[in-house]
């Protein structure tokens, strides 16, 4: 049994769903679409397992074209996403168990969710061009199905175009650096491509059209355009795969493409440069974003904008660092990355699954309808609450493990080329600070308008808890939170097998030196950090302060919250996400551009106000000020291209003149 | 003696279809246009003539008769039986003002002598200079299509177009082989009766002879 193996049961369970679907009667289809989903995922995560600790697997599959067969191969990199990819299938099929109790049109959701899922798996194990974007391509298109999956209304479909336009368009830019790795290569097989001599220009010409290719379906400021219409429309368990997955494969294409294919040792210092400036936009203004949303999902998916920023500027400083000789501190932002990686996937399937578990209760999306839920759902709160602990990088969960890792890569980091050069490390490490900081602001927010405080509606007062699938699916990547935030020093030589591919240096020793209970990259006299510690020594604060406060045979006395002795409280009157946010938005009005509206009535006497109505509206500037000069300069073309098919015979012969006349010129 | 002779006499039939196509494209009337492609095809019968003489090649003597017959005369003569039975021998109603197309004309030619220079420089035939002027006539056969309301005088355009790809085989090559011309002769006559054809058949469903009635009939089916 080796990891091709189980990585090709893996596939074959996720096709089966689809190819069952039309034989299989209308009453097992969600049992059987979630137990194949369940097993893929288990199948992915061995897989993943076994390819990082055993040496790489290659092997030709007699399926593609003639002269062209499949191409697989599990290497270090493929199997850690394989990892990434079966830790988060598994329990969202738990999770779709119960989450799909009601859904009439299963039918779909049975043909598109696992092939989606099988279009990611396969991306990770393809080991030519060809097979590399079938499967790309069939996860792109199989998502579409998932975003439109409530077609009846037309925002969802708007969303979908959106998706689809910018899934074509990233398609197109990896097919163009591909063609130039094939032009250098003479052949499809990543082997061939491997091996090829690029010229600096070309290299960075495939460079470009990776980066901005795997970066639009990463969603990368300012590529994300599509990214928060798309994910909160789609089924909560389907966005959690999309924003907890399909971004990460897009990363890996990223590092497959420049880090495997175009080789680290051929790495040019601004394209390192360039990653962590597009990193850092992405960091903060994701989260700045999302800090103004209040419809939850649409707050997630700006949120995965902000993660995939951390994850790149984990990438930048590496391919940075890479590019100026330092091969162990590459390896550490390489490692932070990853982590990252695995970290984003876990707590953000999590939030998106909590975010289903609230529509699935209450019925709707807009957290100014929610509040107080931790009594009605308290299980749903407890993970939600782990998932925001870690997204906001606080120990001892995971989130916090990435993201210091990517800090200590940043603080460690040497002069590098000229001053410039030097001082965009640490502002780029600023930048991280700050978008974790909001980042703990925006959950604050989130956790407490959602979940604290009073009821905001009747559906809230009476939401019910969920049932043991969806509990299940969450506590699962809770677990996986913990577990990857205590214990990184026991999944860090596991990831290990990656920069030894990838940049041929170990980082074991420098992480295991200091035994088992401290993470120290590379030296710890620098910075070493004990997370089972660092827990311990919370419980013990925790516990001092519950001591100080509840003395043995204090009465605890229940009253009603934030009352402030005023007996007639009502729920309008606490925070909500808009009221909650203002302070940030005056801050930040620069970059957000709010439109602010207050509108008072005063209809008998300017001292008598009736009413004081508050409206802010959030656009994105990138919309405003890229996409929508962008999409009406197209259709401006179009109309005119319409008008010159529509014009007389006299103007297609001047133009069939016109080009007599130009290609004689140019020819002759 | 002869080859300078026949070339003095090639390069002045050359300037004078050059000067004819000027013509074509600068009548306002349309019976004054069918006269000058008449004329065109008698010069072109005239160059085939010579240059049949000069190279004494005998076929082109034949192929010089049926251009003057064909089209010095039938084709001419097919053309204005048509505008007379169809009543259209007013004025042209060009769709440019007339100096500027004789402007855009004028630039045409510079460009097609520029043009043909690398070729002349290669050729080593006596006619060589006339590669430039069969340019020319061809692109200025295209721009009396372009600048023309009526439907006649695009085919007489066409037909031009035609005539001075006919003088650039003579001059490039000293005459195609007859069975070829015989060829491409019945095929432009074929191509003028089926014109004559069209002309009825548009005058019957447009009413008009313009295109751009034509065009507008077309735009009110799509709209409806």
């Amino acid at each position: 049994m080796n990891s091709m193996t189980l990585a090709l049961a893996a596939c074959a369970a996720a096709l089966l769903p689809s190819v069952l679907m039309p034989l299989t009667p209308q009453s097992l289809r969600r049992a059987l679409m979630c137990m194949m989903l369940f097993s893929s995922g288990v199948l992915a995560m061995a897989a993943g397992v076994l390819g990082l600790v055993q040496p790489d697997v290659a092997t030709t599959l007699p399926l593609g074209l003639p002269w062209l067969p499949m191409h697989v191969r599990v290497d270090a990199l493929g199997a850690f996403f394989l990892l990434v990819i079966g830790s988060l299938t598994a329990p969202v099929a738990i999770y779709s168990q119960g989450y799909l109790r009601h859904e009439p049109r299963i039918g779909v959701l049975m043909i598109f969710l696992p092939l989606f899922v099988l279009g990611m798996l396969g991306v990770v194990i393809a080991d030519d061009a060809f097979s590399f974007m079938l499967f790309w391509e069939l996860m792109s298109v199989s998502s579409w199905f998932l975003v439109t999956f409530e077609h009846t209304r037309a925002e969802n479909r708007k969303a979908g175009f959106i998706y689809l336009l910018m899934a074509h368009l990233a398609g197109l830019l990896i097919l163009g650096s591909f063609a130039v790795l094939y032009a250098a290569g003479g052949a499809f097989t990543f082997a061939a491509m491997r091996s090829a001599e690029l010229s600096p220009l070309w290299a960075s010409v495939a460079f470009l059209l990776a980066a901005f290719g795997f970066g639009t379906k990463a969603g990368v400021m300012p590529m994300h355009g599509w990214l928060p219409d798309a994910h909160p429309v789609a089924p909560s368990n389907a966005s959690a795969l999309m924003s907890g997955i399909m971004l990460k494969v897009a990363v890996f294409g990223f590092i497959r493409v420049i880090w495997d294919l175009l080789g680290s040792g051929d790495f040019q210092w601004w394209w390192g440069a360039l990653v962590l400036a597009a990193g850092s936009s992405s960091a903060v203004s994701g989260v700045l974003f999302a800090l103004q949303q209040h419809n939850l999902k649409r707050l997630l998916a700006y949120h995965s904008i902000e993660n995939i920023g951390i994850i790149l500027i984990g990438l930048g400083l590496a391919m940075l660092l890479a590019a100026f000789a330092h091969p162990l501190l590459a390896a550490l932002g390489l490692i932070a990355a990853l982590y990252h990686t695995i970290n984003h996937a876990q707590f953000k399937g999590l939030l998106f699954m909590g975010a289903g578990a609230v529509l699935h209760s209450t019925g709707s999306r807009d957290m100014e309808s929610m509040g107080a839920l931790i009594h009605r759902m308290p299980v749903t709160a407890a993970c939600f609450l782990v998932a925001c602990i870690s997204i906001s990088a606080l120990p001892p969960f995971n989130g916090f493990v990435s993201e210091w890792l990517t800090f200590q890569t940043a603080l460690m980091a040497p002069q590098l080329g000229g001053a410039m050069l030097t001082a965009i490390v640490p502002f780029s490490a600023a930048m991280l600070a700050l978008a974790g900081a909001l980042a703990a602001t925006c959950f604050v927010k989130v956790f407490g308008v959602v979940f604290l405080g009073h009821a905001r509606s009747e559906a809230a007062a009476n939401a019910h808890e969920v049932d043991a699938w969806m509990k299940l699916g969450m506590i699962i990547p809770a677990i996986f939170c913990a577990l990857l935030g205590l214990l990184p020093v026991v999944f860090i030589p596991l990831l290990d097998a990656v920069p030894v591919a990838l940049l041929h240096i170990s980082l074991a020793d420098a992480v295991h030196g200091q035994g088992w209970l401290w993470l120290a990259p590379i030296d710890a006299s620098h910075a070493s950090y004990s997370a089972p510690l660092a827990l311990a020594g919370m419980l013990l604060l925790g516990g001092l302060a519950w001591w100080w406060l509840h003395p043995a045979g204090g009465r605890i006395r229940k009253g009603p919250m934030w009352s402030c002795g005023n007996p007639h409280v009502h729920a309008r009157m606490q925070y909500n996400a808009t009221s909650f946010s203002q302070p940030l938005r005056r801050i930040f009005q620069g970059v957000l551009q709010a439109d602010e509206h207050v509108h008072t009535e005063r209809p008998v006497h300017a001292l008598l106000t009736r009413h004081v109505r508050h409206a802010v509206h959030v656009g994105d500037p990138a919309v405003k000020w890229l996409y929508q000069p962008l999409g009406a300069l197209t259709l401006k073309l179009a109309r005119h291209l319409h008008q010159a098919h529509q014009s007389s015979i006299h103007a297609w012969l001047g133009w069939t003149f016109a080009t007599i006349l130009l290609l004689l010129a140019v020819f002759t | 003696m002869t080859g300078s002779f026949t070339l003095q006499l090639v390069n002045g039939l050359a300037a004078l279809m050059l000067l004819v196509s000027f013509a074509l494209l600068a009548q306002h009337r349309i019976l004054s246009v069918l006269h000058w492609f008449a004329l065109q095809g008698v010069l072109l019968a005239a160059t085939a003539g010579i240059v049949a003489w000069g190279t004494d090649n005998h076929e082109l003597y034949i192929s010089a008769i049926m251009t003057l017959l064909l089209k010095g005369a039938l084709l001419p003569w097919l053309l204005w039986r048509a505008v007379m039975q169809l009543h259209v021998h007013r004025e042209i109603e060009p769709l440019m003002n007339s100096t500027v197309t004789m402007l855009m004309a004028l630039a045409v030619t510079l460009f097609s002598f520029h043009i043909v220079q690398p070729i002349e420089q290669m050729s080593a035939l006596i006619t060589r200079n006339s590669m430039a002027i069969a340019t020319a006539c061809m692109l200025l056969g295209m721009l009396m299509m372009i600048t023309r309301k009526k439907a006649i005088t695009q085919v007489v355009g066409f037909l031009a177009v035609e005539n001075s790809l006919f003088f650039a085989a003579i001059g490039a090559t000293n005459g195609m082989p007859l069975v070829v011309e015989i060829g491409v002769a019945f095929d432009v006559l074929i191509a003028a009766l089926i014109f004559g054809l069209f002309f009825f058949q548009i005058r019957t469903t447009f009413d008009s002879l313009e295109v751009d009635a034509m065009q507008q009939s077309l735009r009110e089916d799509d709209e409806a």
